[in-house]
């Protein structure tokens, strides 16, 4: 029973680390901030929660203590990091950060175009 | 539903009372004959039986955890892939017909955490989510998997 408890832990620590690796040579391999953040916003995500989940067992399991402020960091982490991601993304975009070359299409960039003219035409040219 | 789930506390609180004692045990049995009950009289609620949305919403989490884990892989893979000049980043538009504002914040951050897909904005009228993907193939492909993972999944619960 202790050696499955063991294996378990060791797998998900071992998991969070290489997912955790993976962001950072994502972060320094991929080329523009937008890939980027994909890398950014999912491995950290999941490697952290592998990390703390594998630390929330090893406390219950082996030291018999049920620590529920690990859980919420794992609920905390789930809820916050896509909104993060996400934020970083649009302010990159909406402040006019070019995407990489490989870029096949771009169907925002209308959008945003005729946003601007719209909230433009809305408001008064008072300069 | 939140209707549904106060009153079958109630009916198990008053169990409680009923049997005069306040144990956890008591409580359950209350709570399982509650269930029952309003199984019994469902006919009188609007919207369905809670369990079936609480269900769902089960259903929901095991498709996302699933979904997170093979994103994590193919972003793992892509990553230590030698030559990345043959990854096609893209941002499309994708539609939607979801409406209140906690189903699409719950779809955009499920899309944001699963395979290749980052949500970079909204449209004012929450009609179209723009989306970014790092590795796209066929668009209309990526397009019918989310709307046939997700967006069914979170009509699901939220649809009485």
């Amino acid at each position: 029973m202790d050696l499955i408890a063991d294996i378990i832990i060791v797998l998900l620590v071992t998991a969070g680390i290489v997912f955790t690796i993976v962001t950072v040579i994502g972060i320094l391999r991929l080329p523009d901030v937008y890939t980027r953040a994909h890398a950014a916003s999912k491995s950290a995500t999941l490697g952290v929660m592998s990390l703390l989940l594998g630390v929330f067992l090893h406390f219950w399991w082996n030291e018999g203590h049920f620590s529920i402020q690990l859980l919420l960091g794992i609920a905390f982490l789930f809820i916050t990091s896509p909104i993060g991601g996400h934020l970083m993304t649009r302010a990159a975009y909406m402040s006019g950060v070019e995407p990489t070359k490989l870029t096949i299409g771009d169907d925002l960039k209308e959008a945003v175009i005729e946003h601007r003219k719209e909230s433009n035409k809305n408001t008064p040219d008072d300069k | 539903m939140a209707f549904q789930i106060l009153l079958n506390f109630f009916i198990a609180v008053v169990w409680m009372f009923m049997s005069s004692s306040l144990t956890p045990s008591t409580f359950i049995i209350g709570y399982l004959i509650g269930l029952l009950m309003i199984i019994m009289t469902r006919r009188y609620f609007s919207g369905r039986l809670y369990i079936w949305r609480i269900w769902s919403a089960l259903k929901l989490t095991a498709i996302f955890l699933k979904e997170l884990i093979m994103s994590n892989i193919s972003v793992l893979l892509l990553v230590i892939k030698p030559d990345l000049s043959t990854m096609r980043p893209m941002f499309f538009a994708m539609p939607t017909e979801l409406e209140k504002d906690w189903e699409i914040t719950l779809l955009s951050s499920l899309i944001t955490l699963t395979p290749g897909t980052v949500v970079v904005h909204v449209s004012d009228d929450q009609r179209t989510l723009y989306i970014h993907a790092i590795d796209v193939d066929d668009v209309d492909e990526a397009i019918d998997s989310i709307k046939n993972t997700f967006e069914k999944a979170i009509m699901e619960v939220s649809r009485g």
